[in-house]
């Protein structure tokens, strides 16, 4: 069997000959003709392609997420339920969400309009990451150029919460589900080649399949991944498809710390990371915008190796752990010794993340992370400081600092670090450190900022934790409104 | 009269939705992408040059050619006409012909079966190009004497003597970074060959005829063979003025050679590559004043990027020029414009054109001016006004509606300027890391395009024997909502409900040789010409009337209920059945031109400007001095519109105005290499605000004395461009807080945009 088959209004869409980096968004607008989904960016960006998918659980409960369909593979589809706004309401007949977004003068051009539409809508129907959160952050992934937001943020205020009937969604899924691997081969007309994809659905088969195909490329969110294929065109030959792994998406918390899957999605990670330390939540808070954060795994953010990923210092200032898989073979090593190089880990054919494990801090250990981009929201960091000092009274323990954007990995600054040990919690030992940064990094320039800024900021970081511990309002998002 | 009060019906001076809103909400309303693709339909892409300068020696495209599903590879060789796509000057090439300009630009065109054909095969030509030295900078072609015209002078009285006797005087110097549009929907156009070698082409562009031109001149055909079509943009903001040319000329050309549909739809990075975008400037100044802060002399030298071609550069320069001295009277004044040729893309229209960074320049002056006497900012702006006997602009032109003096006062008045600024220096007084600062700036910009011809337009209304209306006028829709409310207008005239009045796409075979939807002009010249065309069919209904019922012309009245016609009550619908039976055309088109203006470009001298619009905004602001992150905490605009034709629309485009103007002076950051290739090609290195960034308090106001003194439609005003510079509040309010943080005397040197990076760089200087 290599169909895909998933619910668009309850009704199954079955796809055969499926590209497998065929995109969402492509197949909506040119084939499905359901032409109010939009492309703005094709990488994720701007959310003018939101989709809400509604996965099954096993307690018969769908969950619903706001995703970029511009990054969503075909595969990554089988066995979900799709809205789109032609979902919701027509002209005449609005969904209470499109009506309040008339009636608040939502739309200009109109262009965003139907992404923000389906933000809105699952925030009313209280999808995934968006209880408890503030509209602002609901759509932190949703870019309108006309407006300036003032009137879609009444319309949200407006629109009532409701509890959406799943009661045909759930059965209809329960009719798609699978329990085997699911596989696929495609005659790629353009490529000329036959592509491989598989959907394991779990861990072990995952293991297995990727010592059977180690050059297999893993897609777990897709991203990353997403932006090789629509920006840069590459042709994937071999795909595993990660995401409805369950296995690898799980998390335990316990007293001493909290193990996460490969898989666990952001939005997943998010609160218990936040308990962990409420640095960590918000970190996660202003990683991309919520319909990355519905899609991106915190094993993808590792693996990329990226050297300005949002996760690796935080959680190597944490002392994380991180446990690599081959078959059955399982080795642990502290999250830091993973990145090697630029574009080189520590990972070999047929390896894989499978999970990680932060420590809890202790209560003499005291914490700051920051990441600093050009925007709050949705931007990647142009630098990311995250400290961790253990204090035995007033004195420095031991340090742990690691920065994001400072090298080509995630590197923590050895020097800074011994200029802290052994000394007083002081301001004149902060700027020791503060200096002792300038032996640990040589920065590049790039667009997001130059060498001399990144030098200069992570210094002030440090500074900035120490004032912080005075009392001192470090941060402009803290300020309450005037 | 167009000034009389409407009101009648409701339809003018009502907030109504914008008319698509619910198609917009549902996901129906059709943009140029969205329509269904028929089976033939070819994709294209461009191959791009690689570099910024230099001499094709050849262009190997036999892998273009060979690659799986391409159909069809055209070269500048392939140009039966022109190979022009430029808006004035001639210099814009569909493809590049011996010698390449810009990276990105573009050198051939493929067709094939899907786009991810044309796009992977695009890549695969072999471009051998000797590299040339090429100018990336403003001081790098300063430095060359590259200009893209002579430098231009605007002068009055002798500021150098009036610096000289001036008891203060001050030089600084200001870095202006340029904008991408970002307008949500990409370029995109399909072209449909029709029969005997015409073309229909569905543009996103705000210049239907400009395209339709372009065109016809490149297929050597004529004019009227052409038909471009434009219902809606997803975003235009001055992008799709001049830069659509391009997009559609390729879709034409290979609709014309292959006898197939053609479609481009640029991919995001290729757009933000491809297009051109705001001019960025450098600005310096000198400035002599009292110790009131009142400016006696100043000499401002303005340089911008105009990129590689002229495009609307020279005019856009101008606007900076005209811009220059805001609200304030300059007694002595020379203002020099640079306008320097680069090898990179062609900057070009965008919001406020030019005017945005005209009026940043005197504000950062009368910043300076306020910090160097350590006075408050306002009194300075404010002993700076206009007024009685100080009313002519540098440029000659007598200011006549000056209603900035009123405004402000209003707006400080109601934003608690006073008692805020003690709060912000008390804060600044409790915090070491952060600072506020408090900024109320107005603003005051010339409606109507400055190259005079430009102002006029067209519209054709037809009325049916159901009593449903038509309307097509020369205006295109970007989302500004112009044709909600012309079809207020046109509504209001026959008294009927707004939605008995269907917008149609806008078309070049409708309503001719229309200018660009630009100048903010749209709904004072389309609104007034769609009046012009309704007004002329209620004429002949009247007669009509009169003849039929034989009753007099005064005893026929159009209200809501229908039309009085002696007394007796005629449905709407009835009267347009019976007009036509009785021989009566229901069909009008409507023209207008705007009335008194002219201007003598090579003196600068003269009135460009049918009237000004205005306005004022406070903002407060906090910066991080540790890491120079900042915040717009709080917003005030007190907006002028005149008298508002859908207050709903206006307060949008004041709102939608200041957070773009907002973006551009804080994160939104245009970065070339030093090979000329643009860094910020795509939104995850080039950040326009998200809902987060937009002020947790804003309070948005329409000046309610509103009243344009000219007879203007309905005595509007036009509210596209102005409320841009509102947001020169914020820049100015972040040059205090980075002031108060300094501690010392003096303008820091902040530069735009203002991102954390440009804050501590201010902080350290
Ligand atoms: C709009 C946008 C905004 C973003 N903002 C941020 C941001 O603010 N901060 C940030 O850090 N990142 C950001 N990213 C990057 C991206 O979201 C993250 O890197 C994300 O964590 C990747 O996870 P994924 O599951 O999507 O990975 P994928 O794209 O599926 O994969 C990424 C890489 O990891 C590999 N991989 C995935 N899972 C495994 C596994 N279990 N074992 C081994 N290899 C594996 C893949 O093979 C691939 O090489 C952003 C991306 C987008 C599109
Ligand atoms: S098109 Fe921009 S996020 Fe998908
Ligand atoms: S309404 Fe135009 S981008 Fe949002």
């Amino acid at each position: 069997m290599s169909e895909v088959r998933f619910l668009l209004d309850d009704a199954v869409v079955e796809l055969r000959d499926v590209d497998p980096t065929g995109t969402l968004l492509d197949l909506l607008r040119y084939r499905l003709r359901r032409i109010g989904t939009k492309e703005g960016c094709a990488e994720g960006d701007c959310g003018a392609c939101t989709v809400l998918v509604g996965t099954l659980d096993d307690q018969d409960q769908v969950h619903w997420r706001a995703v970029n369909a511009c990054i969503l593979f075909l595969p990554m589809l089988d066995g979900k339920a799709l809205l789109t706004v032609e979902s919701l309401g027509k002209p005449g007949a609005l969904h209470p969400a499109q009506r309040a977004m008339v009636d608040h003068h939502g739309s200009q051009c109109g262009f965003c309009t139907p992404g923000f539409v389906m933000s809105l809508y699952g925030r009313s129907i209280g999808a995934c990451g968006t209880k408890g959160k503030s509209v602002g952050d609901v759509l932190a992934g949703n870019l309108c150029r006309c407006t300036g937001y003032g009137s879609i943020l009444a319309a949200a205020e407006a629109i009532p919460a409701g509890e959406r009937d799943d009661h045909a969604t759930v059965v209809a899924l329960t009719g798609l589900r699978r329990t085997e691997t699911l596989s696929g081969r495609y005659a790629d007309p353009l490529s000329g080649s036959i592509r491989h994809w598989h959907r394991p659905l779990s861990t072990d088969d995952l293991a297995e399949l990727l010592t059977a195909h180690p050059d297999a490329r893993l897609i777990a969110g897709a991203t990353d991944v997403g932006l090789w294929v629509t920006k840069q065109h590459r042709v994937l030959e071999t795909m595993i498809f990660v995401g409805d792994v369950a296995d690898l998406a799980t998390m335990n918390e316990t007293d001493d710390g909290l193990r996460m899957g490969a898989g666990l999605r952001y939005v997943d990670a998010a609160e218990p990371l936040g308990r962990l330390h409420p640095d960590l939540g918000e970190l996660v808070r202003r990683i991309g915008g919520p319909q990355v954060r519905n899609a991106g795994t915190i094993g993808g953010n590792i693996a990329n190796g990226s050297p300005i990923g949002d996760t690796p210092p935080a959680l190597i200032a944490l002392g994380a752990t991180l446990t690599l898989r081959c078959g059955d073979e399982r080795r642990t090593l502290p999250l830091e010794d993973y990145f090697i190089a630029y574009g080189h880990q520590d990972r070999q054919p047929g390896e894989f993340v499978e999970s990680l494990f932060v420590p809890r801090p202790t209560s003499t250990t005291r914490i700051a992370i920051t990441k600093l981009s050009k925007r709050f929201d949705s931007d990647i960091s142009a630098v990311l400081g995250a400290f961790a000092i253990d204090l035995d009274g007033d004195t420095v323990r031991s340090a742990r600092l690691a920065f994001g954007g400072m090298a080509a990995t995630p590197k923590r600054a050895t020097n800074a670090e011994q200029a802290l040990v052994g000394q007083p919690w002081s301001e004149a030992t902060f700027e020791a450190a503060a200096m002792a940064l300038h032996d640990d990094f040589k920065p590049l320039t790039d667009v997001r900022g130059s060498s001399g800024y990144r030098l200069t900021v992570a210094a002030n970081l440090l500074r900035r934790m120490w004032l912080a511990g005075t009392g001192e309002t470090v941060s402009v998002l803290e300020l309450a409104d005037v | 009269m167009s000034d009389r009060d409407p009101g009648l019906t409701g339809a003018v001076r009502a907030p109504l939705p914008h008319d698509s809103a619910e198609a917009h909400v549902s996901g129906g309303a059709l943009y140029a992408d969205d329509l269904a693709e028929a089976s033939d339909l070819l994709h294209l892409a461009f191959g791009q040059s690689p570099v910024a300068h230099g001499t094709i020696r050849a262009i190997d495209l036999s892998a273009v050619r060979a690659a799986p599903g391409v159909v069809a590879v055209f070269t500048a060789a392939d140009i039966p006409g022109h190979n022009d796509v430029s808006p004035v000057a001639g210099d814009d090439r569909l493809f590049a012909d011996g010698e390449v300009v810009c990276v990105g630009q573009a050198l051939f065109v493929v067709a094939a079966t899907s786009a991810t054909a044309a796009r992977r095969a695009a890549r695969l030509a072999t471009l051998d190009i000797k590299q040339r030295p090429a100018f990336v900078t403003i001081a790098q072609a300063r430095e060359a004497g590259s200009l893209i015209e002579a430098t231009q002078r605007m002068a009055r009285g002798d500021a150098d003597a009036a610096l000289e006797r001036a008891p203060h005087r001050l030089t600084g110097s200001l870095e202006l970074g340029g904008q991408e549009h970002f307008y949500l929907e990409g370029q995109v156009a399909l072209a449909t060959p029709g029969e005997d070698g015409q073309v229909h082409i569905l543009s996103s562009t705000q210049h239907p005829s400009e395209v339709q031109h372009l065109v016809a001149e490149m297929l050597e055909i004529s004019h009227a063979d052409v038909t471009v079509e434009v219902r809606r943009m997803g975003g235009g903001f001055g992008g799709k003025e001049t830069q659509p040319a391009l997009f559609a000329a390729a879709a034409a050309l290979v609709a014309a050679k292959t006898g197939r549909p053609a479609k481009i739809r640029a991919d995001r990075d290729d757009d933000m590559v491809m297009t051109g975008k705001r001019h960025d400037f450098l600005i310096s100044y000198e400035v002599g004043f009292d110790d009131d802060g009142r400016i006696e002399g100043l000499r401002l030298d303005l340089a911008s990027r105009c990129g590689a071609t002229t495009d609307l550069s020279p005019a856009i320069n101008d606007r900076a020029m005209f811009h220059t001295d805001n609200c304030y009277w300059l007694a002595a004044v020379e203002i020099v414009s640079h306008r320097l040729k680069t090898h990179t893309v062609s900057n070009t229209a965008f919001r406020g054109f030019g005017g945005p960074q005209g009026m940043v320049a005197i504000e950062r002056v009368i910043d300076a001016v306020a910090l160097h006497l350590g006075r408050d900012a306002l009194a300075v702006r404010q002993v700076n006004l206009y007024g009685a006997g100080r009313n002519v602009t540098p440029y000659g032109m007598t200011v006549e509606d000056n209603v900035a003096p009123a405004i402000i006062a209003e707006l400080a008045e109601s934003g608690r300027y006073a008692e805020r600024q003690v709060a912000v220096a008390a804060f600044n007084a409790r915090h070491r890391v952060l600072k506020k600062g408090l900024a109320l700036t107005p603003v005051k910009f010339g409606i109507s395009f400055t190259t005079t011809h430009l102002n006029q337009a067209g519209a054709l209304v037809h009325l049916y024997t159901d009593g449903s209306i038509q309307l097509n006028h020369g205006g295109t829709e970007m989302g500004q909502g112009l044709h909600t409310k012309v079809a207020q207008i046109v509504a209001d005239v026959f008294a009927v409900p707004f939605d008995k009045v269907r917008i149609t796409s806008t078309r070049t075979d409708k309503v001719p040789n229309t200018s660009a939807t630009a100048a903010s002009s749209g709904a004072d010249l389309n609104g007034m010409a769609a009046y012009n065309a309704a007004q002329t069919i209620r004429e002949r209904l009247i007669a009509f009337a009169t003849r039929w019922r034989q009753v007099p012309e005064d005893t026929v009245r159009f209200a809501r209920e229908g039309v009085w016609v002696g007394g007796d009550l005629v449905p709407f619908a009835t009267l347009c059945r019976q007009a036509h039976i009785g021989r009566v055309s229901l069909s009008s088109t409507g023209y207008y031109a705007t009335p008194g203006i002219e201007y003598d470009r090579a003196a600068h001298r003269g009135r460009p400007f049918y009237y000004f619009a205005y306005g004022a905004a406070l903002a407060e602001v906090v910066i991080d001095t540790l890491t120079g992150e900042h915040r717009v905490l709080a917003v005030d605009i007190l907006h002028d519109v005149g008298r508002s034709l859908n207050p709903a629309i206006d307060l949008g485009q004041i709102e939608g105005g200041f957070i773009q103007g907002m973006g551009w002076l804080t994160t939104e950051e245009v970065v070339y290499d030093d090979a000329g290739r643009l860094l910020s090609h795509a939104p995850s290195t080039y950040k326009i605000p998200t809902a987060n960034d937009r002020p947790p308090r804003m309070d948005v106001r329409l000046w309610q004395p509103g009243r344009n003194v000219e007879p203007t439609i309905h005595r509007s005003k036009a509210v596209g461009e102005p409320p841009f510079m509102l947001a020169i509040s914020v820049l100015s309010a972040l040059t205090h807080a980075v002031a108060a943080a300094r501690g010392e005397a003096g303008c820091p040197a902040l530069d735009a945009p203002a991102t954390p990076e440009r804050i501590l760089a201010a902080l350290a200087r």
